[in-house]
């Protein structure tokens, strides 16, 4: 694939959608850069999947714009929209070879029939299946699949990529190798691409930016370390990694109406005496590199990381122990 | 999984009723043909014979053609609701899918008489054409008239399957045909078309069969140049020594054999089961204003077709007088009042008999399923074949074996075996039986073998373990393939055609076969008809109940 002429820009906004009663997108606005590897992320029935599928055509908002490279797609049936889509399934169609799957789109274009064996071929290069277009989609493994599915999308050079849940149906050794390539693959295409998960590793490992949704709200958007270092809210700082959120009852000052979050690995065990948070250790668990600790403060339980050092002595259960904070790492949320 | 005496006793019970009943007959059948006339050694005389008489060649290509154009005209009845009711929101769908049943509680010879009068030459519809417009049409002229009745019949054979096959179609295969630039009808050929391509070969593959066995039909609308009516009337007019009887027998199951063939060779590696994670229904799209009007007049015009036998069924068993008019002259319940009364036999011998073959199918489909899924026994999966080869013979083949191989034999009064009524009830179910077997095979299939084992596990012998577990567990499904079997039993007829010897012996079916064939008593037999279709539509809703209980009361609703 040629590079395109140029990386296009989604932009979305005030989106209401519902399904019947269920309000399935809520004030959704949202700009995605052209040429950027963007990450919808949340937990299941957050909305990302349906939001994705409204990008393409396949869900019809109430309210809202999606204007794709400035043009509002609204009218745009999903064949006229020109948004390539990888299926969680794949869908891969099983009555057809590997290079017709990958020349149907073309054919559906009208293309020679000498242009769309220049581009299948060339397609099924990229994600190095040359040897396998006149297998059945059954004959491939996972990943193979996948591969294909994606040759068969970026093969009509869309204006952007959507990929939904697509690391979901490998194993997890797959998963890693896969989420490599499809960043290299999009670097190479320069490609304006959406990628839907549920699993934060993945987001943070491949995506430029994210935007973390739940219950049909877009919660933050930001790079992964952004949201790692300073999440907007409760969510968002326990979606990405683990958080210790204390209320005001924890003995130390916290503003009205706010909560402290603070990283496991972020506060060191102190003696009790003397320290504003402490109380008794409630479990301890060895997880290699770090030691996790259990700490019970007030009505909370926290969870302190200790890095794990041969011949230091370790804190028992029931020891009383205190818990140092470096107040840079003190967040005060909205509760 | 086990071996026991037990399990192998049974194992041979069953294998010798099928012996006796299935594959004797069948090979008696089989033998007569390729033997001289008289007793003599193996032959291809009697085939040559076949091959060098014009009224069987012409018999034969009649009969491909009417099965061909049948499957044909199905099609287009059958291709347009499927489309429609399974990719568009249309508010007919739940109607087309009732309705289109209709057809299959009655078989087509039963309303073939009503149609002609509807749609005959001098039927209600070409006498109103003829007023009005000057001119008629010939639905039912010769061979037309067969393939008009049976596309009518057999439609939802087509439209069940291929129904079926376009909703378990996982949407993203659609969904991606759709992002990738592909719509409207070209869409359905390139994707919805190929993946439902096997429920629809099932179908057609089916109505092809069925229609090409079709004794009856042919014969109540004065066809006698097909092949199955050939091998009717050739025993019953010439006799049973006459070899080209067992001729065209073999031909008839050749044909059935090729048929199931041919289909499992197109469906080798067709077998997409796209259903897959993520799946759901595909979204249904919104009609236009137009094409709302356009569908439902496709839907009206086909529905108006399906209930046409149906109507004139009703209307003939309530007419005094139909003939030359587009309506009745009158209407009167004698005829009601002559089947209740003097003809009532006809109605408690099909309750007897079908009642006797259900019960015979559904112990022995149940056993057969028990013994192929739970235990090791060698060749257990001949007892499945075999029972299951009953699909590939022809009623009227079985009726000419059973008449063949049991004449000879006589009970102790000096009475020929295959007189006795009895011999009706066997050969019934053996034509049933591969239906039981599949409801059979469905609802043990749904039982988990750890439900078993737990059983076992806490102290239940085999025996045991099947009469507390295994068969309450099953009661859902063999009472809706009891259920099925008696009602498709009740109007069997190409078996009980050459099987009956008196009318004290008739059932439901014969006896309407026998009276249509007379003026005086077709509103005697469309009464008998009515009945039929209403014994038959209630068993259907009760399968039906049956079925939706047993799930709902395991929860089964996935």
């Amino acid at each position: 694939m040629s590079k395109p002429a140029r990386a296009v820009g989604i932009e979305i906004s005030g989106v209401n959608l519902s399904y019947g009663t269920t309000h399935v997108l809520k004030d959704v606005a949202l700009s995605i850069r052209p040429g950027e590897f963007f990450a919808f992320l949340g937990p299941s029935g957050c909305g990302k999947t349906t939001l994705l599928r409204l990008i393409a055509g396949f869900a019809q908002a109430q309210t809202g714009k999606v204007l794709l490279d400035g043009q509002d797609v609204a009218p745009l049936p999903p064949w006229k929209r020109d948004v390539g889509m990888v299926f969680q399934s794949y869908a891969l169609w099983p009555h057809m070879t590997v290079a017709k799957n990958v020349a149907f789109g073309l054919e559906e274009r009208r293309l020679p029939r000498a242009e769309i064996d220049r581009r299948v071929s060339q397609a099924l290069e990229l994600v190095g299946l040359s040897a396998f277009a006149e297998r059945r989609p059954a004959q491939l493994s996972g990943g193979q699949q996948q591969r294909v599915a994606v040759a068969r999308t970026i093969a009509v050079e869309p204006k952007v990529l959507l990929l939904d849940e697509p690391l979901s149906n490998l194993d997890a050794k797959m998963r890693v190798t896969v989420r490599r390539e499809l960043r290299s693959l999009q670097q190479r295409l320069g490609l304006t691409t959406i990628f839907v998960t549920h699993d934060q590793e993945e987001a943070n490992t491949i995506c430029d930016r994210i935007a973390v949704m739940d219950a049909g709200r877009i919660q933050q958007v930001g790079t992964p370390m952004e949201l790692y270092e300073n999440p907007a809210n409760l969510f968002v700082a326990n979606f990405l990694g683990s958080a210790n959120i204390l209320d005001e009852r924890a003995g130390v000052p916290i503003p009205a109406g706010k909560r402290l979050v603070f990283r496991p690995q972020h506060a060191t065990l102190s003696v009790a005496a003397g320290a504003s948070l402490h109380g008794p250790v409630t479990h301890r668990e060895f997880l290699g590199a770090t030691v996790r600790y259990a700490v019970r403060i007030g009505d909370s339980e926290v969870l302190i990381e200790t890095p794990f050092q041969s011949g230091r002595e370790l804190r028992m259960v029931g020891d009383m122990v205190g818990v140092d904070l470096p107040p840079q790492r003190m967040l005060f949320l909205p509760a | 999984m086990s071996r026991s005496p037990g399990q192998v006793a049974l194992a041979l019970a069953i294998a010798l009723f099928l012996g006796v009943f299935l594959i004797v007959p069948v090979a008696t059948v089989v033998y007569v043909a390729f033997t001289e006339k008289g007793g003599g050694g193996l032959t291809l005389v009697n085939f040559l014979d076949f091959g060098r008489t014009d009224l069987f060649v012409r018999s034969f290509w009649n009969s491909v053609y009417v099965s061909g154009m049948t499957v044909v005209w199905a099609s287009a009845l059958a291709l347009p609701l499927a489309y429609l009711t399974t990719r568009f929101e249309f508010r007919g769908a739940m109607l087309v899918q009732t309705l289109g049943f209709l057809p299959l509680i009655m078989p087509p010879f039963v309303g073939a008489v009503a149609m002609q009068l509807l749609f005959g030459r001098n039927g209600s519809v070409n006498l109103l054409l003829d007023e009005w417009f000057d001119f008629k049409i010939g639905f039912m002229e010769g061979l037309n008239g067969v393939i008009f009745l049976q596309a009518i019949h057999y439609f939802p054979f087509i439209l069940v399957n291929l129904s079926a096959a376009l909703r378990n179609i996982d949407r993203s295969m659609e969904e991606a045909a759709q992002n990738l630039g592909s719509h409207g009808l070209r869409l359905f050929r390139r994707i919805a078309l190929p993946l439902a391509l096997p429920g629809y070969i099932a179908g057609s593959s089916l109505v092809f069969v069925k229609v090409f066995d079709d004794v009856a039909t042919p014969l109540l609308l004065n066809v006698k140049e097909m092949l199955a009516p050939q091998a009717y009337l050739r025993i019953t007019s010439i006799g049973i020594d006459d070899p080209m009887g067992y001729v065209i027998s073999v031909v008839l199951i050749l044909v059935a054999v090729a048929t199931m063939w041919a289909t499992a060779l197109v469906m080798k590696g067709k077998d997409y089961a796209t259903t897959q994670r993520g799946g759901g229904g595909l979204a249904r799209r919104q009609l236009k204003p137009r094409e709302q009007v356009l569908a439902y007049a496709v839907v009206i015009l086909i529905l108006t077709l399906v209930l046409a036998p149906h109507v004139g069924l009703v209307l003939l068993s309530f007419a005094t007088v139909w003939s030359f008019s587009p309506l009745p002259d009158g209407y009167t319940l004698a005829h009601y009042m002559r089947v209740l009364g003097d003809s009532s036999v006809y109605i408690k011998n099909t309750l007897l008999y079908s009642g006797l073959a259900a019960a015979i199918d559904v112990v022995i489909g149940g056993t057969i399923a028990y013994l192929v899924l739970r235990t090791r026994l060698p060749g257990r999966q001949w007892l499945d074949w075999a029972a299951s080869t009953a699909l590939a013979v022809p009623g009227v083949v079985l009726g000419i074996g059973y008449l063949r191989a049991f004449y000879g034999v006589s009970l102790p009064d000096g009475t020929p075996l295959a007189t006795l009524w009895i011999v009706i009830v066997l050969a019934i179910a053996i034509r049933r039986l591969p239906y039981a077997l599949r409801a059979a095979y469905a609802a043990l299939q749904q039982i988990s073998v750890s439900l078993e084992e737990a059983a076992e596990n806490l102290g239940a012998t085999k025996a045991r373990t099947v009469r507390r577990v295994v068969v309450p567990l099953m009661t859902g499904g063999l009472l809706a393939g009891f259920v099925t079997s008696f009602a498709t039993a009740a109007v069997e007829l190409s078996a009980v055609l050459i099987l009956v010897q008196s009318n004290s012996d008739a059932p439901l079916a014969y006896g309407l076969y026998v009276l249509m064939q007379t003026p005086a008593g077709r509103g005697a037999g469309a009464a008998l008809g009515v009945i039929a279709v209403l014994i038959v539509a209630i068993c259907m809703g009760l399968s039906q109940l049956a079925v939706d209980r047993s799930q709902r009361a395991r929860g089964l609703d996935i």
